[in-house]
């Protein structure tokens, strides 16, 4: 039986499925409960000082599309709006019970020292076994010089970090923010300030849509918004680019990753593990459907394994992220076309149009007795996979690979002779 | 309504195809692949953009997709239940394809007509007058659509029903009432004449105005008078009182006026076609304790659509094959019928000499409509050798040069989504007719091009440069 428990950073849990730093983890009953379930860990709702926050009404909007139901979510609640004190004995009565599981206390408070001392030791005593610190709250807070205020500015992430490792006997995670140009610098900055690993990423600024009978904002507060943070299963391409930039990033790399954006199903999971992250934190898809999809998420997980062969998650973490490279070693005689089997083609033509009117103008279609079956001028194919993705029928559209005989060409060698046989190679690429 | 009829239309006429809950639609409607170049819009003769109201349903433009809908197709919210969508565009659906469940394409039309009928919407103005006048005869769907769109181009229309109080022709009297019940057609024919059609009712043009005088009051006639009669079979007893011409019966069942149909405890249907089917269903949901449906020819032949035919069978009607009706017995009143018994002999009917009987209180005969010979004759059209007027495809011109035809008077008996498609290209052919050159009036371009079909792609000139495709 394949392995599942995890070390993230020093972190240890029974497996790498932790309940993200929100509502779900929201208190000692929800936590204990989602453990009872299954889950492996538990990032607190995040502890803030006394007097604690007010929360609007109205904090959740979402996107349906296509008939999915929260797609993307968002929302503008703030930090947890229970007192400290609190908190803090349920964290301890938590731990009490779970020993083996991950108990995170996440951290958000003004950017002075001794408020960060002064936090990490009360927590300290709750028997938790690590921080995570929230720099990633884009909504609210940051208006108050906390949360994405701080984690989009490299010297701050530092900073602060620094205060918190100044005190911690447990292991640090810096929470980072998406809402940033590029994420590596504050990663960067979280390492050189002794975070002992990244959890990402945090939600992304949004607005999610205006009623266009009042032509207020939807999901408004009194007729008026104020940009909340977005995620769910739309985010997910987002989240998987920024952590395998800093599992790739020659400064970060080997740096631990709590994967954090979109993920739904134990398959999402595995890919944040495959680009780098060691343990992962759900949230939308629990605020979706209850506690109870961690079984499939372990379940899945372990069948997976089984099946590659893995007897522990370290054999796969990180396996993919060197695959993730600059776009100028790509090799430009990687030659491939699209292939339609006839025979499980409906004939929506989707294939045709798409290619037709919005890329590169490959597929025909032989419009004799009703005929409405397309096929790929394949000289003319650039192996855009556009005509794979429309298609609604899975394998009806294959991009098979053409032996070019040609060797691998990347744009970095090509321009390295300062475009040396231009003509030559621009014919082979294109026709 | 006494309450013993209500609680049968209550209970066996509920609608068959339920309308969908908004929710329900838009996950249907999700489920549509926005085929390019559709067949569904091909299968449909009034080729409404399909894909296109569907996806105007998923975004929540209800109003937007019945206008799609109407522009396409006048009487689009009665097709939307009268169709046999199973043999036109849901047939068509590629989900076919795929061995799935094709969309539920009139479920989806009807969650936006009946949006737009309840909100009242008026979705089309008719263009200023342009000084032209035509006569429409027959108020069914041929005529009102060719009326709607006329009145659209700027014509003056004057239709002429001869019923006295109701129109709407057979898409009022004449579909199977848990398909459609009669209110909906009424609310298509109140948006219709909302666009200042001159109804006529009570006039029958033959008998109260004669057509040499419509053809000098008005520049061009448009004929959509549908059939005539129902045939008769030519046996003995046809006058007993208990035999009904299936196109009455169902009549008093629209009108939901069970009294002189009387009560039944077998009726024998004779024929096989889809009016068959919807006088054996409803003569059973009206209460006959016994159906049974008989042919002269074999269970293969028979006319009626496999899901008509079905519905029949579930509904727990018997049927005869190979029975041709002898005579009906009876003293003043039906008591049986009797059949001779017919076999196939070398592709060709024949009768056998032996004969048997069943006893029954109900015979509905359901074997076709005659044509109406005089009217045609009256214009002095030429007639196919079946009766029908004889039109040119393009334009439905007859071959009076003023005289244009549409509906069952041309199809010998069709649908009435043919029916509206023969009056929309009717009134455009009208309108090249009466003003030659002369282009049609600001908001009529959309119903135009979807008289034979939407064009697909625009051929695009070429263009100078050696590589026009965006390889790079």
């Amino acid at each position: 039986m394949a392995d599942l428990s995890t070390d993230c950073a020093g972190i240890k849990s029974p497996n790498p499925f932790w309940l993200a730093s929100a509502p779900p983890a929201n208190s000692g009953e929800q936590v204990m409960r989602a453990f009872e379930y299954g889950w492996g860990g538990a990032v607190w709702k995040t502890l803030g000082q006394d007097p604690a926050v007010i929360n609007t009404t109205s904090r959740y909007g979402a996107v349906d599309i296509g008939g999915m139901k929260m797609a993307g979510f968002n929302n503008i609640e703030l930090i947890t709006d229970r007192p400290l004190e609190d908190n803090l004995k349920e964290i301890y009565e938590v731990k009490k019970r779970f020993p083996k599981h991950a108990v995170v206390a996440s951290l958000m408070v003004p950017c002075e020292r001794k408020a960060w001392h002064d936090i990490v030791k009360r927590c300290l005593d709750t028997g938790c076994d690590g921080f995570e610190l929230n720099f990633g709250c884009p909504h609210g807070m940051s208006e108050r010089g906390m949360g994405a205020a701080v984690g989009q500015v490299p010297e701050y992430i530092k900073m602060v970090t620094e205060y918190v490792k100044e005190k911690s006997t447990i292991p640090v995670l810096v929470k980072l923010t998406p809402n940033i140009t590029d994420v590596r610098y504050a990663a960067r900055a979280a390492k050189q300030g002794g975070a002992d690993g990244v959890s990402l990423i945090n939600t992304i600024n949004s607005i999610m849509g205006v009623d266009l009978e009042t032509m207020k904002p939807k999901f408004a507060v009194g007729g008026k918004i104020s940009h909340g943070g977005y995620c769910g299963p739309a985010v997910k391409p987002i989240a998987l680019n920024m952590v395998s930039q800093i599992a790739t990033d020659p400064e970060t790399r080997g740096l631990p990753i709590s994967g954090i954006g979109g993920i739904s199903t134990w398959a999402d999971a595995v890919e944040f593990m495959l680009l780098g992250s060691s343990s992962v934190q759900l949230c939308t898809a629990v605020m979706h459907y209850g506690f109870r999809i961690v079984e499939e998420l372990n379940a899945g997980l372990e069948d997976w394994m089984e099946r590659q062969g893995f007897e522990k998650l370290e054999d796969f973490i990180g396996k993919t992220a060197p695959s993730v490279v600059d776009w100028k070693t790509l090799n430009l005689h990687q030659k491939t076309v699209a292939s339609i089997d006839h025979a499980t083609c409906i004939g929506c033509d989707l294939c045709f149009v798409a290619c037709n009117d919005t890329a590169h103008q490959c597929i025909t279609i032989e419009k004799k007795n009703g005929n409405r079956k397309p096929i790929v001028i394949e000289e003319d194919c650039v192996g855009c996979n556009l005509c794979s993705l429309v298609c609604p029928v899975d394998g009806c559209i294959t991009m098979a690979e053409i032996k070019t005989g040609h060797k691998p060409l990347s744009w970095e060698d090509y321009t390295k002779n300062g475009f040396a046989g231009y003509k030559e190679v621009y014919k082979r690429m294109h026709g | 309504m006494d309450s013993a009829t209500k609680k049968i239309f209550r209970e066996n006429f509920a609608e068959i195809n339920p309308a969908l809950r908004p929710e329900e639609a838009v996950v249907e409607a999700n489920r549509c692949l926005y085929c390019y170049d559709a067949p569904c819009i091909k299968a449909c003769p009034t080729h409404i953009d399909i894909p296109r109201f569907i996806k105007q349903i998923a975004s929540n433009n209800l109003v937007g997709s019945a206008k799609t809908i109407l522009e396409a197709n006048a009487l689009g919210h009665s097709c939307a239940r009268a169709c046999p969508v199973e043999v036109l565009c849901e047939g068509s659906c590629v989900y076919h394809d795929w061995q799935e469940k094709p969309i539920s394409i009139a479920s989806l039309q009807r969650r936006a007509t009946d949006h737009a009928n309840a909100t009242g919407l008026r979705p089309f103005k008719p263009a200023p007058d342009n000084g032209h006048r035509v006569a429409v005869i027959g108020g069914g769907p041929a005529g009102l659509s060719c009326a709607s769109y006329l009145r659209r181009l700027g014509y003056a229309v004057v239709l002429f029903e001869k019923h006295k109080k109701v129109p709407g022709g057979l898409n009022t009297f004449g579909i199977a009432e848990y398909k459609m019940d009669q209110k909906v057609s009424l609310d298509e024919i109140k948006r219709l004449f909302q666009l200042g059609i001159d109804v006529k009712m009570g006039v029958e043009v033959g008998r109260d105005i004669a057509p040499e005088r419509l053809l000098k009051d008005f520049e061009a006639v448009f004929i959509g008078i549908g059939l005539g009669e129902t045939h008769s079979l030519g046996i003995p007893g046809e006058g007993l009182r208990g035999v009904w011409d299936a196109l009455s019966f169902i009549r008093f069942v629209k009108d939901r006026d069970l009294g002189p149909i009387g009560k039944s405890d077998c009726t024998v249907v004779i024929g096989a076609g889809n009016t068959s089917i919807d006088a054996v269903t409803q003569s059973k949901r009206t209460g006959a304790k016994r159906v049974v449906m008989a042919y002269r020819r074999s269970e293969a032949e028979m006319g009626a659509y496999g899901f008509e035919y079905a519905l029949a069978k579930s509904d727990g009607a018997e049927f005869l094959w190979h029975a041709s009706p002898v005579r009906i017995l009876g003293k003043g009143r039906v008591e049986g019928i009797e059949f001779a018994r017919t076999k196939a002999v070398g592709g060709k009917l024949k009768v056998t000499g032996s004969t048997f009987k069943v006893a029954c209180d109900r015979v509905i005969k359901a074997i076709g409509q005659t044509k109406h010979f005089a009217l045609a004759k009256a214009f002095d059209l030429k007639l196919a050798s079946d009766g029908r007027i004889s039109v040119e495809p393009e334009t439905l011109r007859a071959s009076h040069p003023r005289v244009f035809a549409g509906g069952d008077a041309i199809n010998g008996g069709k649908e009435v989504v043919n029916a509206a498609a023969d009056g929309k290209r009717a009134a455009w052919a009208i309108h090249r007719a009466l003003q030659p050159g002369v282009p049609a009036p600001a908001g009529n371009d959309y119903w135009i091009s979807t008289i034979d079909g939407r064009k697909v792609a625009p051929i695009m000139p070429k263009l100078p440069s050696e590589r026009t495709k965006a390889h790079g």
